[in-house]
């Protein structure tokens, strides 16, 4: 059995790539048109791909990070329709309809950062960099739910997301400047 | 020299990539043709693989290989690093850790793999790896360490009935520490664990092998801490493939924390099998596997006693530590409990006799090796603990009793190093102004006022001193190869002008998420004189890097900036003959600043970027001087590095609920010379929450059957934004005496000092409120915290 299963590879094309159109044998992948980062892209998925394996897996959008699969580190958090969302705890057909943005729609065309992600520069608010997609657009999410107003707020509305390399302190600096530009103009 | 850049909060240029999302990771890279593994894993702790019936699984479209234990049975299991021979001579135990299990052999942890599933998809090859079906036999477990000693105790490993891996003492015959705690007025005694604990990269392990058929190489991408070490294992001592065929990269790699500088079974895996298909096989763990099988931390039982004479003087220590290895030896883990405990166990206090008594001992658990701090949090939890204890039993202040017991003042040059009874010589320290300034920024009159008042209240206030000496830098290769290593510990980098004098650094160091891009950067910049904008610094790849032991133990700037630092020497060196050649004078009437060379008394001047061009068109050149402008070293350390620091914690404890509110946490800490205060700042940082989280929340569940019962996010508590206090710190700056930047290593102070002081801040608010416990068991849960009141 397994020289069978074993000889198939000499006769494929070393450039096909692994990724095919049928996920699992006997399960029919279907259409589903996202609209991420203000682009329309059809894709070919199974039924109960996640949104971010959608992502990360059919649209080389990989900025979006997996950290545990089961939406309890908030690394894979990105924006639907402007709210903050675990993309490994929804299933990509389910947002035909919505507007996605991941960390790399966040910054302007012509390259000018997004407050937040500039605050996290300025401030340090990272280390080793895999949670900070997952900060940076939880974040932004915080910022349109217009709920947090200070520093205890931030930490609390922040508290979904884990970072190993304990930047607390601050990705709370780099939020709350954010918090405070805004409330500054008028 | 000027510096422009060293000291300074330079941003990181690293950052941008990060914040756009466009770090690549390893799980982020797709090759041609790649294909994904899926690991068949024991559910039993400790179980007899009686069969395995793969009919179904191979028959699954899409699978294109399942290898198991009888096909691998060529490669060489995972070897150990480092040789600890018990006490009596007789060489170390060390079982190495196969592949994958083979029929008729015991899977000895939970999640030991019997099979390698390689298929088109991920979710083909989960499916397909489901439908392999062992049958198991079984056995009793142990996960305990101390449970693993008693007699009957399940084996680990049969040829090993005690399950002792070795044994280990150091210090002062214990007859004479025997003589010393009999003659001492008071002795605290301690028994305490120091709880298992999981490191918890974000980024889980991941890996691709890849095999070129055509140049008869393997490359391997790897979330690793040290890619040459990785390949200098793999090749070596498992796979047994010529090194020079064999490339492996660590690209950015989502923290580490230590758990990432072990050669891992899985690597070895998808880089044989991409020989055996002929594509590229990736595998990336998930957070299940993470908890599982990511070498963990700690994990020691300990009965601890220090005596004090009449006065409070420290008269001597008494340790006998059970320290858990898990079921196979990881590539440090001999060295952690022994020479990164052991001799850190006289802390920073003048004690005339201490004996060390260390078991470590085999376990059906994952293996036991570095976890930021490595052996140093251990040692500093054990002696703090004892410290604060002491002067609450003999009514005494902390930190009186601290500054009594201190190592006086040495700078390690005009003062030689302090040479303790546990077998270092610290290389230079001055303890006092650490705890003097924390205490300031404490209050700690007013302190203890606001905790009299609170004691009236069901809101108890309690402080906790910890003050910590910890060995980075590692290490002297001599030094640590009579201690056991087998390996060197020095660095390696390249500095290479380029001939328009743009310069690229080539280190041994890996970065992932230290910011070596920035520091290392800010170093060769202010060094040369040149913008840093001018400086590319290349790390994580065995075919551009010459050779590097990697990043771990606080040793990158120390060793690895020590190496550039060598290799610019080098290049200032040869530069100055070129530009005195092209000036016509000597060189020793040259001197070099800003970026150029200047014939000293006059405006005469040629600058770097020029004397680079020569290098490389050398029409006017120093006869018999090669052309070009590249020069490599290698630095090997003169000595550890000793940082040391004072971490003070405030608690508030809700005498009804048992809840532990951390009000305050100071951390004034002396790691040397600093090159980026930010980037320090935030390493700090992240040590405080990981040892505040170890404290707090943090610890390993195993049920009866040696099973993980906490392997998720939702069962081990990580510490969160909205947990920890905003740190307060401050530096005091004692430079290393014996490396060129004077630098000492900052990346696990934090939490080397940090436990013990929260865990002495709830006993401390406990006996404020007349609760005179000795110990509570991290994590220090409500519950536990609440026992500890009303028992």
């Amino acid at each position: 059995m397994i020289a069978e299963t074993r000889s198939k590879p000499a006769g494929r094309s070393p450039l096909q790539t692994a990724a095919p159109a049928k996920p699992l044998p006997g399960v029919e992948p279907g259409s589903v048109t996202l609209t991420v980062n203000g682009q329309a892209k059809t894709i070919q998925i199974a039924p109960w791909t996640t949104l971010l394996d959608a992502l990360r897996e059919y649209m080389n959008l990989t900025g979006t990070k997996k950290g545990c699969d089961h939406g309890q580190c908030g690394a894979c958090t990105v924006l639907v329709d402007g709210k903050r969302i675990n993309a490994c705890l929804t299933l990509a057909v389910m947002h035909d309809d919505h507007a996605i943005t991941t960390i790399e729609g966040l910054a302007s065309p012509d390259g000018g950062l997004h407050p937040v992600q500039q605050a996290f520069i300025d401030h340090d608010a990272f280390q080793c960099g895999y949670c900070t997609p997952g900060q940076i657009c939880s974040a932004v999410g915080m910022l349109h739910e217009g709920h947090a107003k200070n520093k205890a707020d931030v930490r609390e509305g922040m508290s979904g997301n884990i970072c190993r390399c304990g930047a607390y302190p601050h990705i709370v600096d780099a939020v709350l400047e954010v918090i405070n530009k805004a409330e500054k103009q008028p | 020299m000027s510096n422009k850049f060293i000291g300074q909060s330079i941003k990181r240029v690293e950052d941008k990539r990060f914040i756009t999302g466009k770090g690549r990771y390893t799980d982020d890279i797709v090759l041609p043709g790649m294909l994904h593994a899926h690991f068949v894993r024991s559910p039993y702790a400790h179980a007899r693989v009686v069969s395995i019936d793969m009919t179904e699984a191979k028959a699954m479209p899409g699978v294109i290989a399942i290898y198991t234990g009888d096909d691998v049975a060529d490669i060489n299991g995972v070897p150990c690093g480092w040789q600890v021979n018990f006490r009596n001579g007789e060489t170390m135990r060390e079982p190495k850790h196969p592949m994958l299990i083979p029929t008729g052999s015991t899977a000895k942890h939970a999640g030991d793999a019997v099979a390698i599933v390689i298929a088109e998809t991920k979710a083909i090859a989960t499916d397909a790896a489901e439908s392999v079906m062992v049958e198991w036999d079984e056995l009793p477990a142990v996960a305990n360490p101390a449970e693993a000693l008693k007699p009957g105790a399940p084996k680990v490993h049969e040829q090993f009935p005690d399950n002792t891996a070795f044994d280990w003492s150091l210090g002062n015959p214990i007859e004479e520490v025997d003589a010393a705690m009999a003659a001492a007025a008071h002795v605290t005694t301690l028994e305490f664990v120091n709880q298992r604990v999981v490191p918890n990269a974000m980024e889980p392990r991941a890996y691709i092998g890849a095999y070129d058929e055509m140049a008869d190489k393997y490359t391997l991408y790897t979330s690793t801490q040290n890619p040459h070490l990785i390949r200098l294992l793999m090749c070596a001592f498992v796979l047994g493939i010529p090194e020079h065929k064999v490339r492996v990269v660590g690209p950015d790699v989502g923290g580490g924390f230590g758990s990432k500088i072990y050669h891992y079974t899985e690597e070895a895996l998808v880089t044989w099998a991409s020989k055996q298909i002929g594509q590229p096989v990736k595998w990336t763990s998930d957070r299940s596997e993470a908890f599982l099988l990511d070498a963990h931390g700690r994990d020691h039982v300990t009965k601890a006693e220090m005596g004090f004479d009449a006065d409070g003087n420290v008269m001597g220590l008494r340790i006998k530590t059970v320290a858990n290895m898990g079921a196979y030896l990881s590539t440090f883990a001999p060295a952690v409990p022994t020479y990164l405990h052991g001799t850190l166990l006289q802390g920073l206090y003048v004690t005339p006799k201490i004996n060390i008594d260390m078991t470590c001992v085999f376990t059906h658990t994952v293996a036991v090796d570095a976890y930021r701090g490595a052996g140093r949090p251990e040692a500093t939890y054990l002696l703090e603990r004892l410290m604060d204890l002491a002067a609450l039993e003999m009514g005494m202040d902390p930190a009186e009793l601290r500054f009594k017991n201190f190592i006086p003042k040495f700078d390690g040059v005009n003062e030689p190093g302090y040479q303790t009874q546990v077998a270092l010589q610290y290389d230079s320290g001055d303890y006092a102004p650490v705890l003097e300034r924390g205490l300031e920024m404490l209050g700690y009159n007013d302190f203890r006022a606001a905790q009299q008042e609170a004691a009236k209240t069901n809101k108890l206030l309690g402080v906790g001193f910890s003050t910590y000496v910890e060995a980075c830098g590692i290490a002297p290769s001599a030094v640590v190869g009579a201690l056991g290593a087998r390996a060197g510990l020095y660095e390696s980098a390249q500095v290479r002008v380029q001939p328009t004098g743009k310069v690229s650094v080539f280190t041994g160091s890996h970065s992932h998420g230290q910011g070596h891009e920035t520091t290392f950067v800010q170093v060769v910049a202010d060094k040369l004189g040149i913008p840093m904008e001018d400086v590319e610094l290349v790390h994580g790849d065995s075919d551009t890097v010459a050779f590097g032991m990697g990043t771990y133990g606080s040793r990158s700037l120390a060793v690895g900036g020590s190496a550039i630092m060598k290799s610019i020497d080098k290049v200032l060196e040869k530069g100055a003959k070129i530009a005195a050649h092209k000036l016509e004078c000597a060189e020793g009437d040259l001197t070099y600043d800003e970026g150029k060379w200047t014939v000293k008394g006059t405006d005469k001047s040629i600058g770097f970027g020029d004397v680079a061009l020569t290098a490389y068109v050398p029409h006017v050149y120093p006869a018999g001087l090669e052309p070009g402008l590249d020069f490599s070293s290698f630095y090997d350390p003169a000595n550890f590095t000793y940082p040391f620091g004072c971490h003070i914690a405030v608690v508030e404890v809700d005498k009804e609920t048992g809840k532990t509110t951390l009000k305050r946490m100071i951390a004034v800490d002396d790691v040397g010379n600093v090159i980026n205060p930010m980037i320090v700042d935030g390493q700090i940082h992240g040590g405080l929450a990981q040892g505040i989280g170890q404290a707090m929340f943090e610890g390993t569940i195993y049920d009866e059957n040696a099973q993980l019962t906490n392997g998720t996010y939702m069962d081990y508590c990580m510490p969160r934004a909205d947990d920890l206090p905003l740190f307060e710190t401050d530096r005091r700056t004692t430079p290393c005496p014996h490396n060129p930047l004077g630098v000492k290593g900052a990346g696990e102070a934090g939490a080397i000092g940090s436990t013990p002081a929260v865990v002495n801040a709830v006993i401390d608010a406990l006996w404020s409120g007349g609760h005179q416990v000795k110990d509570i068991l991290m994590p220090m849960t409500p519950e536990r915290v609440w026992r500890a009141m009303n028992n």
